[in-house]
């Protein structure tokens, strides 16, 4: 995918704004995700050209940290916690339900660009236990039947549901 | 007209949000607003009073200082409450949990507690600072300016508060560490970069009482003689970094923040990081190197952050739980705090409790109490029913704990006694359907994946010691594997650097120890006595309870399951990949999951 005129100008934007802040990388890889939706390698090499820090470093940053994205999300962003209390409640099941309901591996989009799936470490409610988040919304006490149902609704009906 | 007033509190942290406060706090509004209450009652948005278990959580109090506790409330019981509590004066007894006459089972939940750290949350505003001015706040950080820095660290020194993100070292030395260190410019870091899976202790603190925070840096920058602090917070938390902002937006208008704070010539700034997801990053040196804007990962210390810490300058990095103590310790007081715990373990200590607990959520003990108070008198014992089985403190660095030695206090030389820790305060509750073998081999997983790489035994140790675990749990483990586990173990622990590295092992050895009997069922009879490790289980169907209704086949992702409508069906064990999907879906509990001990044929076979 290139990167559009607009999103490049919108990176600059990002950058003049951290030009006085010491250890700045971070902050401008974030907002860059937050605005762009992702880091892509084009972005990377404009942030290099801008800062003068080092694509690799760049790079090496994005690579390192789990938040940061070097493709676009799908239409549902589907976070599955791997906390310890989710871990104990389920969510391997819960994860493999996922997996066979959207055709998809956790770690990728689907085909259809409609599903992304991702296991995080720990969303921090673990009293309902096992969670699931959709595009920042909470699914608490989730089970390999509830996933199943929640998908077949997200893909709008498909009363199937495979 | 009543002639009474109410405040009526809505929790909205994450956890309430993520049950439905919002709704709630929104349909509260929206009737008191249309006018039709006669009484006085003012909403006040709140944060977390840690009862995870029964959110959304309403709190009604009255004039008369009354308090009454609504637990599990939707948005459709709010006009009952309206109608029947703040107009007649009239408790809903159906919804409430805890009031001034019951004495309910939740008395010890109370009673057994201390509010420090948590002291604000639930209780005050944490959007509105002059919520906070209301209940004391910034009176810590005045007697701070008052009595001066020396005066400062030897007021926490007669505390006797310990760091509380784990390692346990004394906060005022490591202030007076950096206080001594000669230099212009000095940092102060809060460590808000929760990693911990299952503990939201820090997360809670900063979305309810986020004030308490930049008093304590505030003071800590004082004491050490630093004019900038950072806040180093997890992303995954964006409910606590915006009321972080608002938070320091507030106290800057309030001129705590700034230049010349108070009438004094002290000056200090507060900048909040976002953390990118990087578990080790809540090692001093790696968090450092992330503010610097890097890869995270650790450095040898010393040099340590007292003397070269961010931009090579003196720093001192506290945990969150650790600052929130301080503005309460500058109030009211080092005996105070110091009258609660035990002689190396003083004041209280904040835990998550979860996993199965019957009273999950946050909560705050003096320390010393032992491991079966909390799980039992405070957090109500085991939600399933079954036996207690273990705990596990600290997260991939701590232990596991067995049901055995529940009469262990809590403190930190106890823990580390039987080769556990404090640690941050995650405590995950198991029962017996927990296999400890995958509690070990969750966490190593865990701490394989975060592993910055740095270390040869860390980055390839790690791995090879959850080769060794799936092994195991597998079915195909050896009795020589625990020989080589302890092994394995011991060299991480001295061939890694860092804290993560230094405690990976901690999980397995700890299990290995107190749950030996289940390692070796893996091992030698291939059965996983909890029924969790997947290839050593098989599902079945019980002919007696099956209706014949179909909904498991239909269900099935790899049509292992067949049989006619109205007679029992039969899983194909061949087939069957034991995802669950089966069980969650059948409505008669007809479907089971067995381990059974491998004959020696079977066992042979597998060996093929």
């Amino acid at each position: 995918m290139l990167a559009s005129s607009e999103q490049l100008l919108k990176v600059e934007q990002i950058v003049s704004k951290y030009r006085d802040v010491p250890g700045a990388a971070i902050p401008i890889l974030q907002e860059i995700q937050n605005e762009l939706g992702y880091v892509s390698p084009e972005f990377i090499a404009k942030v290099a050209e801008l800062t003068k820090i080092p694509a690799s470093d760049l790079y090496g940053i994005v690579t390192f940290y789990s938040q940061f994205r070097l493709e676009p999300l799908g239409e549902y962003h589907i976070q599955v916690c791997h906390g310890t209390a989710c871990h104990l409640a389920g969510a391997e099941q819960v994860t493999e339900a996922l997996e066979i309901a959207v055709n998809t591996k956790c770690g990728s989009t689907s085909k259809d660009g409609k599903f992304t799936l991702e296991k995080v470490a720990c969303i921090g409610c673990c009293s309902l236990a096992p969670v699931i988040s959709v595009n920042g919304k909470i699914y608490g006490r989730m089970t390999p039947d509830k996933v199943r149902s929640l998908v077949r609704d997200l893909k709008g009906g498909d009363s199937r549901g495979k | 007209m009543a002639n009474n007033s109410y405040k009526v509190k809505v929790g909205l942290a994450s956890c309430g949000i993520a049950a439905g406060a919002q709704q709630v706090y929104d349909r509260f509004s929206e009737l008191l607003q249309s006018g039709k209450l006669t009484s006085q009652a003012e909403l006040i948005p709140t944060g977390c009073l840690g009862m995870c278990f029964c959110e959304p959580i309403v709190e009604v109090s009255t004039n008369t200082g009354e308090r009454y506790l609504y637990g599990g409330v939707t948005a459709a019981d709010v006009e009952l409450i309206l109608d029947q509590h703040l107009t007649k004066g009239e408790p809903v007894s159906e919804l409430l949990v805890y009031g001034p006459n019951s004495h309910s089972e939740l008395d010890s939940y109370f009673h057994k507690q201390r509010r420090i750290a948590l002291k604000n949350c639930g209780v005050i505003n944490p959007e509105d600072i002059n919520s906070y001015l209301e209940v004391g706040g910034y009176q810590g950080l005045k007697k701070a300016l008052e009595i001066g820095p020396e005066q400062v660290i030897a007021e926490l020194k007669a505390s006797g508060l310990r760091g509380r993100g784990g390692a346990g070292f004394p906060t005022h030395l490591k202030w007076s560490l950096t206080q001594q260190t000669p230099g212009e410019l000095k940092y102060i870091i809060c460590n808000a970069d929760e990693g911990d899976p299952g503990a939201f202790m820090d997360r809670s603190i900063l979305e309810s009482d986020p004030h308490s925070i930049i008093e304590g840096m505030l003071i800590a920058g004082w004491a050490i003689g630093a004019s900038k602090g950072y806040i180093y917070c997890r992303a995954e938390y964006p409910l606590a970094i915006k009321r972080l902002k608002i938070a320091i937006a507030q106290a800057e208008a309030h001129q705590f923040l700034g230049t010349g704070i108070l009438g004094t010539d002290f000056n200090f700034s507060i900048e909040i990081r976002e953390g990118a997801g990087a578990f080790v990053c809540g090692e001093e040196t790696a968090l450092i190197m992330s503010i610097e804007g890097q890869r995270g990962m650790p450095r040898f210390r010393p040099p340590y952050p007292s003397e070269k810490g961010l931009f090579a300058v003196p720093t001192s990095i506290n945990n969150v739980e650790t600052l929130a103590n301080v503005p309460r310790i500058l109030a009211d007081g080092a005996a105070e705090f110091s009258k609660y715990g035990t002689e190396n373990s003083r004041g209280t200590k904040v835990f998550a409790l979860a996993g199965k607990i019957n009273r999950g959520g946050l909560v705050e003990i003096p320390m010393g109490m032992t491991i079966n108070e909390l799980i039992f008198d405070i957090g109500g014992g085991i939600s399933t029913g079954k036996p207690f089985k273990a705990i596990q403190t600290g997260g991939p660095s701590g232990g596991c704990i067995p049901a055995e030695l529940g009469d262990t206090p809590v403190d930190y030389d106890s823990l580390s006694k039987i080769g556990a820790i404090m640690g941050s305060g995650g405590m995950l509750v198991m029962d017996e359907d927990t296999c400890m073998v995958d509690v070990a081999k969750y966490f190593l997983s865990f701490a394989r994946s975060e592993s910055c790489g740095k270390c040869t035994f860390c980055r390839i140790g790690t791995e090879k010691l959850l080769a060794i675990l799936e092994r195991i749990t597998q079915g195909e483990g050896t009795s020589s594997d625990l020989t080589l586990i302890q092994r394995l173990a011991e060299a991480i622990k001295v061939g890694s650097m860092c804290g993560l590295g230094q405690t990976v092992p901690n999980p397995i050895l700890t299990t290995m120890k107190y749950f030996a009997a289940e390692y070796q069922a893996h091992i030698e009879e291939g059965c996983c006595p909890a029924k969790q490790c997947k290839a050593l289980i098989t599902y079945q169907i019980d002919p007696e309870l099956c209706r014949g209704c179909g909904l498991c086949a239909r269900v099935c992702a790899v049509s292992a399951i067949s049989g006619k409508v109205k007679e029992p069906y039969l899983i194909d064990s061949e087939q069957c990949i034991r995802c669950g999907l089966c069980i969650s879906a059948c409505k008669f509990n007809a479907i089971s999951v067995e381990s059974r001990p491998k004959t020696d044929s079977a066992s042979l076979e597998v060996a093929q």
